[in-house]
């Protein structure tokens, strides 16, 4: 078990350094010193002093592996140097755009979810076949809808139709509405998809009939056998979606007009600000690894088949 | 008045008619053996006793009295207080009919939760209580055990405990021991001969296998093709069958048949010394499990002679497949030898040596025609133009007894003995002069095994071939093979002729596997 | 339904190869004295604020979008199947460095993944296009390998070693055409992607230049006239919804028919 624990935990900080590195090689694919040029800019308004420090943090000048090293240490550190739009450490523009992502990003997985929940379990409870065709065709035009032209949508006809929700001030609660909304209807789709087959594989193992020869109802079988089984592989693809929640923002946060990391994200690329981009791919990749950490290492706890195995 | 009464029953499968006109009664505290090959219909019928049909079954008429009231008018709903209290069911395949992420414990006393008998602290000693009388050692830490932490025999012995739970008046027992090793199939049909006998308990018994139905059963049920062919007192229909087809039955099924044994002088001609066609010596395969290493194989040595069936027969993990897997040169040894007269090296090893696998549909390259599967070995070894491999694979489909319509058919669109003819067709293509035959009859139908089992032999006759015949069955070992050895955990533990070995077993572990063979009523 | 989904996969096709058959518009040139009329006969998705006729734009945008999915699916689909193909043959400590290489793909997600090439590319239709089709290498390689490994373990391919085949010729005869049918499906599956990908990599400013009828950039400039004209937005969207779900809908034939 502890030598699970402990391989999970060695690839996954093995794949951190990987993608941090495979971004660092991308994004400074330009010569190095074309970015420290960058910040001689005299619009950003920097002084000498705060240009030399600059220079210093990404060893202008220096061969490309110590320049490498110098910010693989930067990032263990938690700096992760100087926006090259702005001039500022990115530590302070990531720390200020971070929270308002981290609420859209919450609150839409949990709506996510909930919508996947409620789509599979009532098409695996429901005996009519046409509403159970229906309800299973709906992630498949979830994940169709593009999620701008979903946001655009939505701010249509709740906000300019119905009135419903207003498009400039109203309080943070409505403000989240629609943009929770738009990041949570195409991550919901792959979840219901696999949790609704899921439960129709689990419906087929033969353990099925033999507890509904015990005298057990429908109900009974579907919460107290099904469920429990067919959770096992959504979690890994709820696990999956994490990374998206982040892209989704992007999206989101420009249609809505929200200050967070995928506003963050869109400025950085029209800058060119490679710094940024490079924080923002290892934030989004750490996320993404630690959260599919947890559901690694989760799975043996709710599966004992794989207690024995790990 | 019956216990069980089912009057001219029909379901059918998405308007298909499946089963139609099946009439049977059981009588308190008796066994009735349904018994018929696949698609009989036999298992449609114990299950829609049990109101169990899947979502696109249809009940079409007919009743089933359960001490005279009608079921099959019951909803669904209402089925639900019958089904483990009234009825109990023993499902065929120990291994996936429990649910893997739950206690066995706890699915024990579920079905005591359902029908509301007693609280938490009574189900839990009940629970204990069942799993000491369905013969489970330590019954306190296997109630607390997932299923995967047990063996296919103890697995069925919970799902035993789980159908006798509320001593109900009805166990329908679907092949409970089809997947089971023939030794530990003797012991779990001892313990539901016991359970009747305590309980009073009917049970209602679903079979493919008419050694076990001869054996075990008061009543007899034969059913083909959705019908009933012949029904009564066991002994009278062993003994006196009226349907042609249960004399069918009767002279294939391997174990109720006392053919002679083939004798090893027969197949060879003594005035020429010949060298073996297979030499094993010192055989030793080794995997590694975690840190330990395991023998699979351990020190296995014996010599088939050319023409005749050398069998290998044990039980599941006795090291038989990995043996045969060597010999063909899927697996490499960890120590020891094993020679083929007249074997080439590299791949013109496989001209001479032939395997054919247990099951013939993954066997065949689903997306590949019958004549395309046929003629593969001549494309590999380049043996003729397309006209001359043509004529070969015309042949070959002749000498298995295939027709030539079947060319073009993909293996989806051929019965299980089709499919297994066309493996033996591709396997003699290259003229080999050893054929391996990895459990190659275990998952046919009694009938098409017979067939099968003819063809080999004929082929042996004509052709001359050498086989070694891998199998768990040993009524069918007994039929085919001139030599046997009997492995288990990867050892021979004894080795002779067929009829030695049936005859006169030497090694207690031999004496247990004959032992549970049913006894020869014929 | 699966008619439907080939009907529309086919119109939008015959609207890229000759728009000119279904519309008479010019896409680029407006008539002022016609902007932002609702739909009508005459103009079946209405015009926009410069008078353009919004039907003429979105048949004529077909041809961005179509050709980029198709680089993106074709990029993705050439350096993903060979990856995996590769992986699932040869095993080993190769077999370990590609399924890696994937793991660290998969781990960031795909449009930050098209940004982060688009900043070293520059915008531009082509570059979306192979920035979006780099994204979908992993999922191409995943799958490609695990169907090698799953044909190679069967009994069919050890039968047709068995019959005395060569490496090559098993792999040729047995292993590519049973491996492939779902990676065929999920090529269809990654073309709809694709083109939801693109349009919102259009829609961002990172595709094609503003005259172009891009799908993305038409919904994004839509979005000054929300308000008052709901058809600029909704009806290109709609167009994309309908040919995204009709990919989706032939991946899923495929993958049921190949199996």
């Amino acid at each position: 078990m502890t030598r699970y624990v402990l391989r999970r935990v060695g690839q996954a900080a093995l794949v951190l350094w990987a993608a941090f590195t495979a971004g660092y090689v991308l994004l400074w694919l330009l010569p190095g010193d074309s970015i420290l040029i960058k910040f001689q800019n005299p619009e950003l308004g920097l002084s000498p002093q705060q240009i030399s420090e600059i220079r210093a943090y990404y060893g202008g000048g220096d061969p490309p592996l110590v320049g490498y090293l110098h910010t693989l240490l930067g990032f263990l550190r938690g700096g992760f140097g100087y926006s090259i739009d702005t001039g500022t450490p990115v530590v302070e523009r990531l720390a200020e755009a971070l929270p308002e992502t981290a609420k859209l990003a919450t609150a839409g997985f949990a709506l996510a979810v909930l919508i996947a929940v409620v789509i599979a379990f009532a098409a695996g409870y429901s005996r009519t076949s046409w509403l159970r065709g229906a309800l299973l065709a709906v992630p498949s035009l979830f994940i169709s809808v593009p999620a701008f032209w979903l946001g655009i949508l939505l701010i249509q006809v709740f906000s300019f139709r119905l009135g419903l929700v207003p498009v400039i001030g109203g309080s943070p609660a409505q403000q989240l509405i629609l943009p929770v909304l738009t990041l949570a209807v195409p991550i919901s789709a792959p979840i219901a998809q696999v949790l609704a087959r899921g439960i129709d594989q689990v419906y087929t193992q033969p353990f099925v009939p033999v507890v509904a020869a015990k005298g057990a109802s429908r109900r009974w079988i579907l919460w107290r056998h099904v469920a429990r089984n067919a959770v096992l592989p959504a979690l890994t693809v709820a696990g999956m979606t994490f990374g998206e929640l982040i892209a989704g923002s992007v999206v989101t946060e420009t249609v809505f007009g929200r200050n967070g990391v995928g506003r963050l994200t869109e400025q950085a690329v029209n800058a060119q600000d490679t710094p940024v981009m490079l924080a923002v791919v290892v934030l989004a990749s750490t996320v993404f690894v630690l959260v599919n950490l947890a559901v690694d290492l989760l799975f043996p706890v709710l599966d004992p088949r794989l207690k024995a195995a790990a | 008045m019956s216990l069980l009464e089912v009057r001219d029953l029909a379901v059918s499968y998405d308007a298909r008619r499946a089963v139609e006109g099946i009439s049977l009664t059981v009588e308190p505290g008796e066994m009735v053996a349904v018994v018929g090959e696949s698609g009989s219909g036999k298992t449609t019928t114990a299950h829609a006793i049990i109101g169990l049909l899947p979502p696109n079954a249809t009940l079409d008429g007919g009743q089933i009295l359960l001490g005279g009231t009608d079921l099959a008018t019951w909803s669904d709903r209402r089925m639900e207080s019958i089904r483990g209290a009234q009825i109990g069911l023993i499902p065929q395949d120990p291994s996936n009919s429990l649910n893997p992420v739950k206690t066995v414990g706890a699915q024990i006393g579920e079905v005591l939760r359902i029908h509301k008998r007693g609280d938490r602290r009574t189900i839990s000693r009940r629970v204990v209580d069942l799993l000491t009388r369905v013969g489970l050692p330590d019954p306190e830490t296997r109630a607390r055990q997932y299923p995967h932490e047990l063996s296919g025999g103890m697995r069925q012995r919970v799902l035993i405990a789980i159908a006798i739970a509320l001593e109900p008046r009805l166990i329908i027992a679907d092949e409970p021991t089809s997947a089971l090793d023939v030794t530990v199939q003797r012991r779990i049909l001892d313990l539901i001969d016991d359970l009747r006998a305590e309980f009073g308990t009917a049970v209602l018994l679903v079979t493919h296998d008419l050694g076990i139905a001869a054996n075990r059963s008061d009543r007899l049920v034969v059913m083909k093709d959705g019908r009933i062919e012949e029904q009564g007192p066991s002994s009278q229909v062993l003994s006196a069958p009226q349907a042609a087809y249960t004399g069918q039955l009767l002279r294939d099924a391997p174990a109720l048949s006392v053919r002679e044994f083939r004798a090893v002088d027969e197949a060879v001609d003594e005035t020429v010394t010949q060298e073996p066609a297979i030499v094993v010596r010192d055989l030793v395969k080794e995997f590694r499990v975690g840190r330990r290493p395991f023998r699979a194989v351990d020190g296995v040595s014996f010599d088939v002679r050319p023409g005749t069936t050398h069998a290998l027969v044990g039980e599941s993990g006795s090291g038989k497949t990995t043996t045969a897997r060597m010999v063909v040169r899927f697996a490499e040894p960890t120590s020891g030898t094993v020679t083929i007269a007249g074997a080439g090296t590299g791949r013109d090893f496989r001209r001479h040596v032939q395997l054919v696998y247990q099951n013939p549909y993954g066997s065949l390259d689903p997306r590949q025609s019958v004549a395309a599967i046929v003629a593969e070995p001549l494309r590999n070894f380049r043996l003729g133009d397309r006209a001359a491999r043509r004529t070969r694979v015309r042949d070959l489909m002749e000498r298995v007894a295939l027709p030539e319509s079947l060319l073009e058919r993909g293996p989806r669109e051929l019965s299980g003995g089709q499919r297994q003819r066309v493996a033996i067709a591709r396997a003699l293509a290259v003229d080999p002069a050893v054929v391996v035959l990895d459990e190659a009859v275990s998952a046919l139908d009694v009938t098409v095994q017979a067939q099968i089992l003819d063809l080999l032999e004929e082929l042996q006759r004509d052709l001359g071939l050498t086989y070694l015949f891998i199998s768990h069955d040993l009524a069918v070992v007994r039929q085919i093979s001139h030599t046997v050895s009997v492995m288990n955990k990867g050892r021979i533990v004894e080795f002779g002729t067929t009829q030695r070995v049936f005859t006169d077993p030497r090694h207690d572990y031999t004496r247990e596997l004959l032992a549970a063979i049913p006894e020869p009523v014929l | 339904m699966k008619i439907l989904s080939w009907l529309t996969v086919a119109v939008v096709v015959l609207w890229a190869v000759v728009p000119g058959l279904f519309t008479g518009y010019d896409p680029l040139a407006g008539v002022p004295a016609e902007k932002l009329r609702p739909p009508s006969p005459e103009h079946l998705f209405g015009t926009d604020a410069v008078g353009r006729d919004l039907f003429a734009r979105v048949v004529h945008g077909s041809v961005h979008s179509l050709s980029g999915a198709f680089v993106a699916v074709a990029v993705g689909l050439l350096a993903g199947t060979l990856l995996g193909l590769l992986a699932g043959s040869a095993g080993g400590l190769l077999d370990d460095a590609v399924m890696r290489v994937a793991d660290v793909l998969l781990s960031v997600p795909g449009l930050l993944l098209a940004l982060t090439v688009i900043i070293l590319l520059g915008p531009g239709t082509v570059h979306v296009a192979i920035a979006v089709g780099i994204g979908s290498v992993a999922a191409f390689a995943r799958l490609s390998r695990s169907e090698v490994v799953r044909v190679r373990r069967s009994d069919y391919v050890e039968a047709a070693f068995g019959s005395g085949g060569r490496f090559p010729a098993v792999l040729w005869r047995h292993v590519l055409p049973n491996s492939l049918g779902p990676v065929i499906a999920l090529a269809a599956l990654q073309f709809g992607v694709a083109i939801l990908a693109i349009s919102t990599l259009g829609f961002l400013g990172y595709g094609a230049e503003p005259p172009t009828p891009e799908w993305g950039l038409l919904i994004s400039e839509g979005r000054n006239y929300l308000a008052t004209s709901w058809w600029l937005t909704t009806l290109p969207g709609v167009v994309v919804v309908a040919v995204v779900l009709a990919a989706s809908r032939i991946s899923r034939s495929i993958g049921r028919d190949g199996t």
